[in-house]
């Protein structure tokens, strides 16, 4: 049994909303995978939850007419990394979904759930940071539509308001055409893991493949939320495709970055990560584009 | 604490079954609790021994958090659905007899209710892709070696029958 005082079970969106209205100090629980684990630990013992775990509708990954690709907030991992059009367009998203936790949790684990929960840790965060996604919210008002580096407002903290519910995540066709990426995650062992520092690389290259039109890079725990090294960014648009850019954002992403101490690892274990991830992510996202570098 | 219940309805083992349930309980609760199903284990009740591990609607999912109330009109397949009707085990169970993939048995259920999962699928999958789709489940016994051996003999078998 779990320690809870109530669950408030919605079926479709307008439900859920009139419950967070009803409810306003209750709990959303997508997956439960991280609210049931705090509910465990004492942290949420007690709450009340609305569960929109039934809400099939914001379930899938759909292409909208003008490009833009929807993937329903209540997504699970595993699903997200075995849908055809996240694998072509978008295809890094798949693979790091893939690192989180274990199977079953891959199973239960929404994307939603994922972001909404607003750590820096978060495998979906990165990546969904370097892709330039939308978060859409519905509520009361209506929908609304939030850039994923507005989403995250503080360690643990995201913009829900009152009322509202996470129902989509979308990346616009601009974001997507022509670009590929990869993530690293760092841990201690391969499964079962929280990143000790994870890092998202895409880029678009010119027609010749040898100048990087845009490059963006995403991180995970090198700051209290995920972060976009934008510096290094602007820096390296319009760079040659080569080993010395490649350097060059290694050592640039340290003026990006700051992560922290913990019982993890060190500020300084990090900051050589996030400085060698970002290297091999570029290296790595340059080859998936059609681009070499010897 | 105000008592709160659901009737919940689904098929558990390809039987249909309905049970009135408190809104508190984890699947797993529901599972042993009402319907005796004590092969699904209580291991850490956090989602990370995979002690509690069922197949729900064909997806492998850590019962243990997974609330009772999302179970209604969902297809459930636990370890004594694995089992014939007259007792007979099934390949893989038997495999992890053979194979000595057992040792205290607490974790037996959940690994053979994955191996379940995928093997169904038919694949014939690389050692790598078999740790990782048996990486969910911790063993405090045997090392898993045995446990990956029984699992690639009854995927090879059951590829040639």
């Amino acid at each position: 049994m779990y320690d809870v005082k109530a669950v408030y079970e919605a079926k479709s969106v307008s439900e859920a909303i009139s419950l967070r209205q009803e409810h306003p100090q209750a709990v959303i629980i997508a997956g439960g995978s991280d609210v049931l684990i705090k509910i465990r630990e004492g942290k949420l013992a007690g709450c009340e939850l609305i569960s929109i775990y039934g809400i099939d509708s914001l379930r899938g990954v759909t292409l909208e007419a003008d490009g833009t690709l929807r993937i329903g907030s209540l997504t699970s991992f595993s699903h997200i990394t075995r849908n055809a059009l996240i694998q072509k367009y978008i295809n890094v998203l798949g693979e790091a979904v893939d690192k989180v936790g274990g199977p079953q949790i891959r199973a239960i684990g929404t994307i939603g759930g994922n972001t909404c929960n607003g750590v820096t840790s978060a495998d979906s965060a990165s990546t969904l940071m370097a892709w330039d996604a939308v978060i859409e919210l519905t509520g009361p008002e209506g929908v609304r539509r939030v850039p994923i580096e507005k989403f995250y407002v503080g360690a643990g903290r995201v913009d829900i308001q009152a009322g509202e519910i996470q129902t989509g995540i979308l990346i616009p066709k601009e974001s997507y055409e022509n670009c590929a990426g990869h993530y690293i995650k760092y841990g201690m062992r391969n499964a079962m893991e929280i990143a000790t520092t994870g890092c998202s690389v895409n880029v678009r290259l010119s027609a010749d493949k040898k100048t990087l039109e845009r490059l963006r890079i995403g991180y995970g725990v090198a700051g209290p939320v995920p972060i976009r090294a934008h510096k290094t960014e602007a820096a390296f648009n319009g760079a040659g495709v080569s080993l010395a850019t490649a350097e060059g954002i290694s050592k640039s992403v340290l003026e990006d970055v700051n992560p922290r101490d913990s019982w993890r690892a060190s500020r300084d274990m990090r900051l050589h990560l996030c400085s060698e991830m970002a290297k091999r992510g570029f290296i790595e996202a340059v080859r998936l584009c059609g681009g070499e570098i010897l | 604490m105000s008592g709160q219940y659901k009737l919940v309805t689904c098929t558990i083992n390809g039987k249909e079954r309905t049970a009135m349930v408190d809104v508190r309980a984890s699947l797993t609760d529901m599972l042993r609790n009402d319907y005796g199903l004590t092969s699904v284990k209580k291991g850490c009740e956090v989602g990370e021994c995979g002690a509690c591990a069922v197949i729900i609607d064909g997806e492998c999912y850590n019962s243990c958090i997974y609330l009772a109330i999302w179970a209604d009109g969902k297809n459930i397949t636990t370890l004594e659905g694995l089992t014939l009707p007259d007792g007979t085990l099934s390949d893989i169970q038997q495999a992890f007899v053979d194979e000595a993939a057992i040792q205290c048995g607490f974790c037996s259920p959940g690994f053979i209710v994955e191996a379940e999962s995928f093997l169904k699928k038919g694949k014939i999958y690389t050692d790598d892709e078999l740790r990782k789709l048996l990486s969910g489940h911790l063993c405090r016994c045997t090392g898993y070696e045995n446990i990956l051996r029984a699992v690639k003999k009854v995927m090879h078998s059951r590829q040639e029958s």
